[in-house]
Protein backbone atom coordinates (compact mmCIF):
# COMPACT_ATOMS: atom_id res chain seq x y z
CA UNK A 1 0.00 0.00 0.00
CA UNK A 2 1.44 3.36 -0.94
CA UNK A 3 2.19 5.89 1.79
CA UNK A 4 2.30 9.66 1.82
CA UNK A 5 5.39 11.43 3.17
CA UNK A 6 6.27 15.06 3.79
CA UNK A 7 9.96 15.67 3.25
CA UNK A 8 12.17 18.75 3.27
CA UNK A 9 15.32 19.01 1.15
CA UNK A 10 18.22 18.36 1.30
CA UNK A 11 17.36 14.67 1.67
CA UNK A 12 19.43 12.03 3.44
CA UNK A 13 19.84 8.35 2.65
CA UNK A 14 17.90 7.26 5.72
CA UNK A 15 14.85 9.08 4.34
CA UNK A 16 15.23 7.92 0.76
CA UNK A 17 15.74 4.25 1.68
CA UNK A 18 12.32 4.31 3.33
CA UNK A 19 10.55 5.28 0.12
CA UNK A 20 8.94 2.64 -2.11
CA UNK A 21 7.45 2.87 -5.61
CA UNK A 22 3.98 4.38 -5.61
CA UNK A 23 4.57 6.41 -2.45
CA UNK A 24 3.45 10.02 -2.67
CA UNK A 25 5.84 12.66 -1.37
CA UNK A 26 5.07 16.31 -0.69
CA UNK A 27 8.42 18.01 -1.04
CA UNK A 28 9.34 21.32 0.57
CA UNK A 29 12.58 23.29 0.57
CA UNK A 30 15.04 23.98 -2.23
CA UNK A 31 15.12 22.21 -5.58
CA UNK A 32 17.57 22.86 -8.40
CA UNK A 33 16.32 22.96 -11.98
CA UNK A 34 18.32 21.54 -14.89
CA UNK A 35 17.54 20.12 -18.34
CA UNK A 36 19.78 18.61 -21.03
CA UNK A 37 22.05 21.59 -21.70
CA UNK A 38 22.62 22.38 -18.00
CA UNK A 39 23.28 18.71 -17.18
CA UNK A 40 26.02 18.64 -19.77
CA UNK A 41 27.67 21.69 -18.22
CA UNK A 42 27.28 20.39 -14.65
CA UNK A 43 28.73 16.97 -15.42
CA UNK A 44 31.60 18.64 -17.32
CA UNK A 45 32.41 20.61 -14.15
CA UNK A 46 32.38 17.37 -12.14
CA UNK A 47 34.71 15.71 -14.68
CA UNK A 48 37.10 18.65 -14.39
CA UNK A 49 36.98 18.51 -10.58
CA UNK A 50 35.54 22.03 -10.42
CA UNK A 51 32.95 23.36 -7.99
CA UNK A 52 29.26 23.14 -8.88
CA UNK A 53 27.00 26.21 -8.64
CA UNK A 54 25.03 24.53 -5.79
CA UNK A 55 25.61 21.98 -3.04
CA UNK A 56 24.89 18.63 -4.68
CA UNK A 57 24.81 16.60 -1.41
CA UNK A 58 21.26 15.43 -0.78
CA UNK A 59 20.00 17.69 -3.55
CA UNK A 60 16.88 17.10 -5.63
CA UNK A 61 17.14 18.07 -9.30
CA UNK A 62 13.96 19.09 -11.11
CA UNK A 63 13.93 18.55 -14.89
CA UNK A 64 12.01 21.64 -15.96
CA UNK A 65 12.16 24.62 -18.30
CA UNK A 66 9.49 27.01 -17.00
CA UNK A 67 7.54 29.60 -18.94
CA UNK A 68 8.56 33.23 -18.28
CA UNK A 69 7.28 34.65 -14.98
CA UNK A 70 4.57 37.28 -15.16
CA UNK A 71 5.43 40.52 -13.37
CA UNK A 72 5.20 40.04 -9.60
CA UNK A 73 5.26 36.23 -9.75
CA UNK A 74 8.27 34.02 -8.93
CA UNK A 75 7.93 31.73 -11.94
CA UNK A 76 5.55 30.77 -14.76
CA UNK A 77 4.14 27.31 -15.46
CA UNK A 78 6.60 24.66 -14.42
CA UNK A 79 5.78 21.00 -15.00
CA UNK A 80 8.35 18.24 -15.62
CA UNK A 81 10.03 17.50 -18.94
CA UNK A 82 10.75 13.97 -20.25
CA UNK A 83 13.56 12.47 -18.21
CA UNK A 84 15.26 9.97 -20.53
CA UNK A 85 17.20 12.84 -22.10
CA UNK A 86 19.04 13.16 -18.76
CA UNK A 87 19.81 9.40 -18.52
CA UNK A 88 23.41 9.82 -19.64
CA UNK A 89 24.09 12.46 -16.96
CA UNK A 90 22.03 11.38 -13.93
CA UNK A 91 24.32 8.52 -12.74
CA UNK A 92 27.20 11.03 -12.42
CA UNK A 93 25.00 13.46 -10.48
CA UNK A 94 23.87 10.64 -8.17
CA UNK A 95 27.41 9.30 -7.64
CA UNK A 96 28.36 12.81 -6.51
CA UNK A 97 25.67 13.05 -3.86
CA UNK A 98 22.37 14.02 -5.46
CA UNK A 99 19.55 11.95 -3.91
CA UNK A 100 16.56 12.86 -6.01
CA UNK A 101 15.33 13.69 -9.50
CA UNK A 102 11.90 14.93 -10.56
CA UNK A 103 10.72 14.38 -14.13
CA UNK A 104 8.35 12.29 -16.20
CA UNK A 105 8.77 9.13 -18.25
CA UNK A 106 10.93 6.05 -17.92
CA UNK A 107 14.65 5.92 -17.05
CA UNK A 108 17.30 3.52 -18.28
CA UNK A 109 18.97 0.71 -16.34
CA UNK A 110 22.08 2.78 -15.53
CA UNK A 111 19.94 5.35 -13.69
CA UNK A 112 18.02 2.61 -11.84
CA UNK A 113 21.32 0.97 -10.86
CA UNK A 114 22.68 4.27 -9.55
CA UNK A 115 19.48 4.77 -7.49
CA UNK A 116 20.00 1.33 -5.96
CA UNK A 117 23.66 1.82 -5.22
CA UNK A 118 23.47 5.32 -3.72
CA UNK A 119 19.92 5.38 -2.34
CA UNK A 120 18.63 7.95 -4.82
CA UNK A 121 14.98 8.29 -5.90
CA UNK A 122 13.41 9.13 -9.24
CA UNK A 123 10.18 11.00 -8.61
CA UNK A 124 7.47 11.60 -11.20
CA UNK A 125 5.45 14.80 -11.31
CA UNK A 126 2.37 15.14 -13.50
CA UNK A 127 3.41 16.21 -16.99
CA UNK A 128 1.18 18.92 -18.40
CA UNK A 129 0.12 20.14 -14.97
CA UNK A 130 2.42 23.14 -15.30
CA UNK A 131 -0.03 25.74 -13.98
CA UNK A 132 -0.79 23.70 -10.86
CA UNK A 133 2.86 22.82 -10.18
CA UNK A 134 4.08 26.37 -10.86
CA UNK A 135 1.86 27.57 -8.02
CA UNK A 136 3.74 25.31 -5.57
CA UNK A 137 6.93 27.25 -6.26
CA UNK A 138 7.36 30.12 -3.82
CA UNK A 139 10.59 31.67 -5.08
CA UNK A 140 13.01 31.24 -7.94
CA UNK A 141 16.42 32.64 -8.83
CA UNK A 142 18.82 31.80 -11.63
CA UNK A 143 22.11 30.60 -10.13
CA UNK A 144 23.95 29.49 -13.28
CA UNK A 145 23.93 29.62 -17.09
CA UNK A 146 21.43 32.46 -17.66
CA UNK A 147 22.37 32.26 -21.36
CA UNK A 148 20.41 28.99 -21.57
CA UNK A 149 17.12 30.85 -21.13
CA UNK A 150 14.42 28.40 -19.97
CA UNK A 151 17.21 25.82 -19.51
CA UNK A 152 19.19 27.90 -16.98
CA UNK A 153 19.90 26.41 -13.53
CA UNK A 154 17.48 27.84 -10.98
CA UNK A 155 17.27 27.47 -7.23
CA UNK A 156 13.57 27.23 -6.45
CA UNK A 157 11.81 27.06 -3.11
CA UNK A 158 8.79 24.74 -3.06
CA UNK A 159 6.04 23.95 -0.58
CA UNK A 160 4.25 20.60 -0.61
CA UNK A 161 5.28 19.94 -4.19
CA UNK A 162 3.42 16.69 -5.12
CA UNK A 163 5.52 13.86 -6.57
CA UNK A 164 5.24 10.08 -6.82
CA UNK A 165 8.09 7.59 -6.38
CA UNK A 166 8.66 6.01 -9.82
CA UNK A 167 12.04 4.35 -9.19
CA UNK A 168 12.95 3.57 -5.60
CA UNK A 169 16.34 2.47 -4.28
CA UNK A 170 15.43 -1.22 -4.48
CA UNK A 171 15.25 -1.50 -8.27
CA UNK A 172 11.48 -1.30 -8.61
CA UNK A 173 9.74 0.70 -11.34
CA UNK A 174 6.20 2.04 -10.97
CA UNK A 175 5.71 2.34 -14.74
CA UNK A 176 6.43 -1.37 -15.16
CA UNK A 177 4.36 -2.49 -12.18
CA UNK A 178 1.44 -0.18 -13.06
CA UNK A 179 1.33 -1.27 -16.67
CA UNK A 180 1.57 -5.00 -15.88
CA UNK A 181 -1.52 -4.62 -13.73
CA UNK A 182 -3.66 -3.21 -16.55
CA UNK A 183 -2.21 -4.67 -19.76
CA UNK A 184 -4.71 -6.98 -21.49
CA UNK A 185 -3.25 -9.95 -23.38
CA UNK A 186 -5.28 -12.01 -25.81
CA UNK B 1 -11.49 39.34 -55.23
CA UNK B 2 -12.05 39.67 -51.48
CA UNK B 3 -9.39 41.65 -49.64
CA UNK B 4 -8.30 40.69 -46.11
CA UNK B 5 -6.03 43.05 -44.20
CA UNK B 6 -2.64 41.90 -42.93
CA UNK B 7 -3.30 43.43 -39.50
CA UNK B 8 -6.63 41.65 -39.14
CA UNK B 9 -4.92 38.32 -39.74
CA UNK B 10 -2.25 39.17 -37.15
CA UNK B 11 -4.89 40.03 -34.54
CA UNK B 12 -7.01 36.94 -35.14
CA UNK B 13 -4.06 34.56 -34.95
CA UNK B 14 -2.54 36.29 -31.94
CA UNK B 15 -5.79 35.79 -30.05
CA UNK B 16 -5.87 32.11 -31.01
CA UNK B 17 -2.38 31.66 -29.58
CA UNK B 18 -3.10 33.51 -26.34
CA UNK B 19 -6.36 31.60 -25.84
CA UNK B 20 -4.84 28.18 -26.58
CA UNK B 21 -1.94 28.76 -24.19
CA UNK B 22 -4.17 29.05 -21.16
CA UNK B 23 -7.59 27.56 -21.97
CA UNK B 24 -7.89 23.87 -22.75
CA UNK B 25 -10.34 23.46 -25.66
CA UNK B 26 -13.76 22.09 -24.66
CA UNK B 27 -13.32 18.83 -26.57
CA UNK B 28 -10.03 18.06 -24.81
CA UNK B 29 -11.40 18.99 -21.39
CA UNK B 30 -14.44 16.76 -21.88
CA UNK B 31 -12.29 13.87 -23.09
CA UNK B 32 -10.11 14.05 -19.96
CA UNK B 33 -13.19 14.24 -17.79
CA UNK B 34 -14.62 11.12 -19.48
CA UNK B 35 -11.29 9.37 -19.02
CA UNK B 36 -11.35 10.30 -15.34
CA UNK B 37 -14.78 8.74 -14.96
CA UNK B 38 -13.82 5.55 -16.80
CA UNK B 39 -10.33 4.99 -15.38
CA UNK B 40 -9.98 1.86 -13.23
CA UNK B 41 -6.58 2.63 -11.72
CA UNK B 42 -6.65 4.84 -8.64
CA UNK B 43 -3.18 6.25 -9.37
CA UNK B 44 -4.08 7.23 -12.95
CA UNK B 45 -7.40 8.64 -11.75
CA UNK B 46 -5.48 10.89 -9.39
CA UNK B 47 -3.33 12.12 -12.31
CA UNK B 48 -6.44 12.85 -14.39
CA UNK B 49 -7.95 14.78 -11.48
CA UNK B 50 -4.76 16.87 -11.34
CA UNK B 51 -5.05 17.58 -15.07
CA UNK B 52 -8.62 18.85 -14.68
CA UNK B 53 -7.59 20.99 -11.70
CA UNK B 54 -4.63 22.27 -13.72
CA UNK B 55 -6.93 23.27 -16.61
CA UNK B 56 -9.19 25.14 -14.18
CA UNK B 57 -6.27 27.01 -12.60
CA UNK B 58 -4.81 27.87 -16.01
CA UNK B 59 -8.13 29.23 -17.26
CA UNK B 60 -9.05 31.17 -14.13
CA UNK B 61 -5.62 32.69 -13.57
CA UNK B 62 -4.45 32.98 -17.19
CA UNK B 63 -1.45 30.74 -16.61
CA UNK B 64 0.00 28.56 -19.37
CA UNK B 65 -1.51 25.05 -19.15
CA UNK B 66 1.92 23.52 -19.55
CA UNK B 67 5.45 24.91 -19.52
CA UNK B 68 5.93 23.35 -22.95
CA UNK B 69 3.91 25.85 -24.93
CA UNK B 70 5.06 24.14 -28.08
CA UNK B 71 6.06 25.16 -31.53
CA UNK B 72 3.28 27.09 -33.26
CA UNK B 73 1.87 24.86 -36.03
CA UNK B 74 -0.64 26.09 -38.61
CA UNK B 75 -2.71 24.68 -41.45
CA UNK B 76 -3.89 27.58 -43.57
CA UNK B 77 -6.35 27.18 -46.44
CA UNK B 78 -6.41 30.23 -48.66
CA UNK B 79 -9.48 30.71 -50.84
CA UNK B 80 -8.50 31.42 -54.45
CA UNK B 81 -10.69 34.55 -54.34
CA UNK B 82 -8.78 36.00 -51.37
CA UNK B 83 -6.08 38.63 -51.55
CA UNK B 84 -4.09 39.63 -48.48
CA UNK B 85 -3.38 43.35 -48.46
CA UNK B 86 -0.81 45.25 -46.43
CA UNK B 87 1.73 42.48 -46.25
CA UNK B 88 2.61 38.84 -46.81
CA UNK B 89 0.51 36.15 -45.11
CA UNK B 90 3.49 34.16 -43.82
CA UNK B 91 4.88 37.33 -42.24
CA UNK B 92 1.48 37.94 -40.62
CA UNK B 93 1.52 34.43 -39.09
CA UNK B 94 5.04 34.90 -37.77
CA UNK B 95 4.30 38.34 -36.38
CA UNK B 96 1.18 37.01 -34.63
CA UNK B 97 3.18 34.08 -33.21
CA UNK B 98 5.84 36.36 -31.78
CA UNK B 99 3.27 38.77 -30.31
CA UNK B 100 1.00 36.04 -28.93
CA UNK B 101 3.81 34.09 -27.26
CA UNK B 102 5.17 37.27 -25.68
CA UNK B 103 1.82 38.64 -24.56
CA UNK B 104 0.71 35.42 -22.84
CA UNK B 105 4.14 34.72 -21.28
CA UNK B 106 4.46 31.49 -23.25
CA UNK B 107 7.85 29.82 -23.55
CA UNK B 108 9.98 30.31 -26.65
CA UNK B 109 11.01 26.72 -27.36
CA UNK B 110 12.52 27.08 -30.83
CA UNK B 111 16.23 26.45 -31.15
CA UNK B 112 18.89 25.95 -33.82
CA UNK B 113 19.33 22.17 -34.22
CA UNK B 114 23.12 22.00 -33.91
CA UNK B 115 24.11 24.70 -31.43
CA UNK B 116 20.73 24.26 -29.65
CA UNK B 117 20.78 28.05 -29.23
CA UNK B 118 17.38 29.49 -28.44
CA UNK B 119 16.25 31.46 -31.48
CA UNK B 120 14.41 34.08 -29.44
CA UNK B 121 17.67 35.99 -29.23
CA UNK B 122 18.41 36.02 -32.93
CA UNK B 123 15.44 35.99 -35.23
CA UNK B 124 12.41 36.32 -32.98
CA UNK B 125 10.37 34.80 -30.20
CA UNK B 126 9.48 31.17 -30.91
CA UNK B 127 9.93 31.67 -34.64
CA UNK B 128 9.60 30.54 -37.29
CA UNK B 129 6.08 29.15 -37.01
CA UNK B 130 5.51 25.86 -38.85
CA UNK B 131 2.96 26.62 -41.60
CA UNK B 132 1.26 24.30 -44.10
CA UNK B 133 -0.52 26.27 -46.83
CA UNK B 134 -3.15 25.03 -49.23
CA UNK B 135 -5.18 26.78 -51.92
CA UNK B 136 -8.92 26.03 -51.87
CA UNK B 137 -11.93 27.36 -53.80
CA UNK B 138 -13.76 30.34 -52.29
CA UNK B 139 -13.21 33.72 -50.66
CA UNK B 140 -12.42 32.62 -47.11
CA UNK B 141 -9.25 32.25 -45.12
CA UNK B 142 -9.34 29.13 -42.99
CA UNK B 143 -6.80 28.91 -40.14
CA UNK B 144 -6.14 25.95 -37.85
CA UNK B 145 -3.63 26.34 -35.06
CA UNK B 146 -2.03 24.01 -32.52
CA UNK B 147 0.64 24.52 -29.89
CA UNK B 148 2.62 21.32 -30.42
CA UNK B 149 4.71 20.09 -27.50
CA UNK B 150 8.04 18.30 -27.84
CA UNK B 151 7.51 15.27 -25.59
CA UNK B 152 4.75 13.80 -27.71
CA UNK B 153 6.47 14.79 -30.95
CA UNK B 154 9.56 12.84 -29.81
CA UNK B 155 7.77 9.48 -29.85
CA UNK B 156 6.11 10.07 -33.25
CA UNK B 157 7.28 7.90 -36.16
CA UNK B 158 6.75 7.17 -39.85
CA UNK B 159 7.50 4.18 -42.03
CA UNK B 160 6.79 3.13 -45.60
CA UNK B 161 5.51 -0.46 -45.59
CA UNK B 162 5.13 -2.81 -48.54
CA UNK B 163 1.43 -3.10 -49.52
CA UNK B 164 1.34 -6.65 -48.11
CA UNK B 165 1.50 -5.21 -44.58
CA UNK B 166 -2.15 -4.21 -45.07
CA UNK B 167 -4.69 -3.18 -42.47
CA UNK B 168 -3.24 -5.40 -39.73
CA UNK B 169 0.25 -4.04 -40.43
CA UNK B 170 -1.04 -0.52 -39.80
CA UNK B 171 -2.70 -1.53 -36.51
CA UNK B 172 0.45 -3.31 -35.33
CA UNK B 173 2.64 -0.32 -36.18
CA UNK B 174 0.47 2.16 -34.25
CA UNK B 175 0.49 -0.24 -31.28
CA UNK B 176 4.27 -0.51 -31.43
CA UNK B 177 4.74 3.28 -31.48
CA UNK B 178 2.39 3.91 -28.55
CA UNK B 179 3.69 0.94 -26.56
CA UNK B 180 7.32 2.08 -26.94
CA UNK B 181 6.39 5.64 -25.99
CA UNK B 182 4.90 4.54 -22.65
CA UNK B 183 4.38 7.50 -20.34
CA UNK B 184 6.85 9.77 -22.16
CA UNK B 185 4.37 11.56 -24.49
CA UNK B 186 2.05 12.47 -21.55
CA UNK B 187 -0.94 10.17 -22.01
CA UNK B 188 -3.92 10.04 -22.31
CA UNK B 189 -3.15 10.76 -25.95
CA UNK B 190 -4.70 11.74 -29.21
CA UNK B 191 -3.10 9.64 -31.94
CA UNK B 192 -2.98 11.01 -35.49
CA UNK B 193 -2.47 8.36 -38.15
CA UNK B 194 -1.62 9.38 -41.71
CA UNK B 195 -1.99 6.59 -44.22
CA UNK B 196 -1.02 6.53 -47.88
CA UNK B 197 0.12 9.36 -50.11
CA UNK B 198 3.88 9.69 -50.26
CA UNK B 199 6.28 9.67 -47.32
CA UNK B 200 5.78 13.37 -46.53
CA UNK B 201 2.05 13.31 -47.35
CA UNK B 202 1.52 10.60 -44.72
CA UNK B 203 3.43 12.67 -42.15
CA UNK B 204 1.50 15.86 -42.85
CA UNK B 205 -1.81 13.94 -42.80
CA UNK B 206 -0.96 12.49 -39.39
CA UNK B 207 -0.31 16.01 -38.10
CA UNK B 208 -3.49 17.38 -39.68
CA UNK B 209 -5.51 14.55 -38.10
CA UNK B 210 -4.60 15.92 -34.64
CA UNK B 211 -6.49 19.15 -35.39
CA UNK B 212 -9.83 17.35 -35.53
CA UNK B 213 -12.00 17.71 -32.43
CA UNK B 214 -11.68 14.83 -29.99
CA UNK B 215 -14.93 12.92 -29.94
CA UNK B 216 -15.81 13.73 -33.56
CA UNK B 217 -16.54 10.85 -35.94
CA UNK B 218 -14.58 10.19 -39.12
CA UNK B 219 -16.74 10.91 -42.17
CA UNK B 220 -15.55 7.69 -43.79
CA UNK B 221 -17.33 4.71 -42.18
CA UNK B 222 -14.45 2.30 -42.75
CA UNK B 223 -11.96 4.73 -41.20
CA UNK B 224 -14.32 5.39 -38.27
CA UNK B 225 -14.37 1.63 -37.63
CA UNK B 226 -10.59 1.41 -37.86
CA UNK B 227 -10.20 4.35 -35.47
CA UNK B 228 -12.35 2.62 -32.85
CA UNK B 229 -10.55 -0.69 -33.35
CA UNK B 230 -7.11 0.90 -32.90
CA UNK B 231 -8.29 2.93 -29.90
CA UNK B 232 -9.54 -0.24 -28.18
CA UNK B 233 -6.26 -2.02 -28.93
CA UNK B 234 -4.19 0.88 -27.55
CA UNK B 235 -6.22 1.05 -24.36
CA UNK B 236 -5.37 -2.61 -23.73
CA UNK B 237 -1.68 -1.65 -23.45
CA UNK B 238 -2.26 -0.67 -19.81
CA UNK B 239 -0.10 2.48 -19.98
CA UNK B 240 -2.62 4.80 -18.29
CA UNK B 241 -2.32 8.49 -17.46
CA UNK B 242 1.32 9.61 -17.45
CA UNK B 243 2.34 5.93 -17.75
CA UNK B 244 1.25 5.09 -14.19
CA UNK B 245 -0.73 2.07 -15.39
CA UNK B 246 -4.41 2.16 -16.29
CA UNK B 247 -7.17 1.67 -18.78
CA UNK B 248 -7.30 5.18 -20.32
CA UNK B 249 -4.18 5.53 -22.47
CA UNK B 250 -5.78 7.06 -25.54
CA UNK B 251 -8.54 9.67 -25.81
CA UNK B 252 -8.94 9.32 -29.57
CA UNK B 253 -7.42 7.92 -32.75
CA UNK B 254 -7.82 10.13 -35.82
CA UNK B 255 -7.04 8.71 -39.26
CA UNK B 256 -6.50 10.48 -42.58
CA UNK B 257 -6.11 8.20 -45.57
CA UNK B 258 -4.84 9.15 -49.04
CA UNK B 259 -4.38 7.33 -52.35
CA UNK B 260 -0.81 6.06 -52.66
CA UNK B 261 1.67 4.42 -55.04
CA UNK B 262 0.92 0.82 -56.08
CA UNK B 263 4.28 -0.17 -54.55
CA UNK B 264 3.91 1.40 -51.13
CA UNK B 265 1.92 1.82 -47.95
CA UNK B 266 3.22 4.85 -46.05
CA UNK B 267 2.09 5.10 -42.43
CA UNK B 268 2.82 7.98 -40.07
CA UNK B 269 1.90 8.16 -36.40
CA UNK B 270 1.90 11.64 -34.87
CA UNK B 271 1.23 11.72 -31.16
CA UNK B 272 -0.47 14.50 -29.20
CA UNK B 273 -0.32 14.77 -25.41
CA UNK B 274 -3.41 15.16 -23.20
CA UNK B 275 -3.07 18.94 -23.46
CA UNK B 276 -4.44 19.14 -27.01
CA UNK B 277 -4.26 22.88 -27.50
CA UNK B 278 -5.83 23.49 -30.89
CA UNK B 279 -8.27 25.91 -32.45
CA UNK B 280 -9.83 26.77 -35.78
CA UNK B 281 -11.20 29.96 -37.29
CA UNK B 282 -12.53 31.10 -40.66
CA UNK B 283 -12.08 34.70 -41.74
Amino acid sequence: MSKTYKLTTPLNEKQTRELKVGDIVLLSGKLFTARDAAHKKLTDLIAQGKQLPFDIKGSVIYFVGPTPAKPGEPIGSAGPTTSYRMDSYSPTMIANGSLGMIGKGKRNQAVKDACKKYGAIYFGATGGAGALLGKKIKSSKIIAYPELGPEAVREIEVEDFPVTVINDSYGDDLYQIGREQYEVFE
Amino acid sequence: MREIKYNDIVNVIKNMIVQCGTVLPKDAYKAIKDAYENEKSQVSKEVLAQLLENADIAKNEQRPLCQDTGLAVFFVNIGDDVRVVGGNIRDAINEATEQGYKEAYLRASTCEPFSRANLKDTIGYNLPAIVHFDIVPGDKLDISYAAKGGGSENVSRAKVFPPAAGRQGIINYVKEVISDGGGNPCPPLTVGVGIGGTFEKACISSKHALFRDIGSTNEDDEMAKLEQEIKDELNKLGIGAMGMGGTQTVLAVHIESNPCHIASLPVSVNVQCHSSRHSHITI
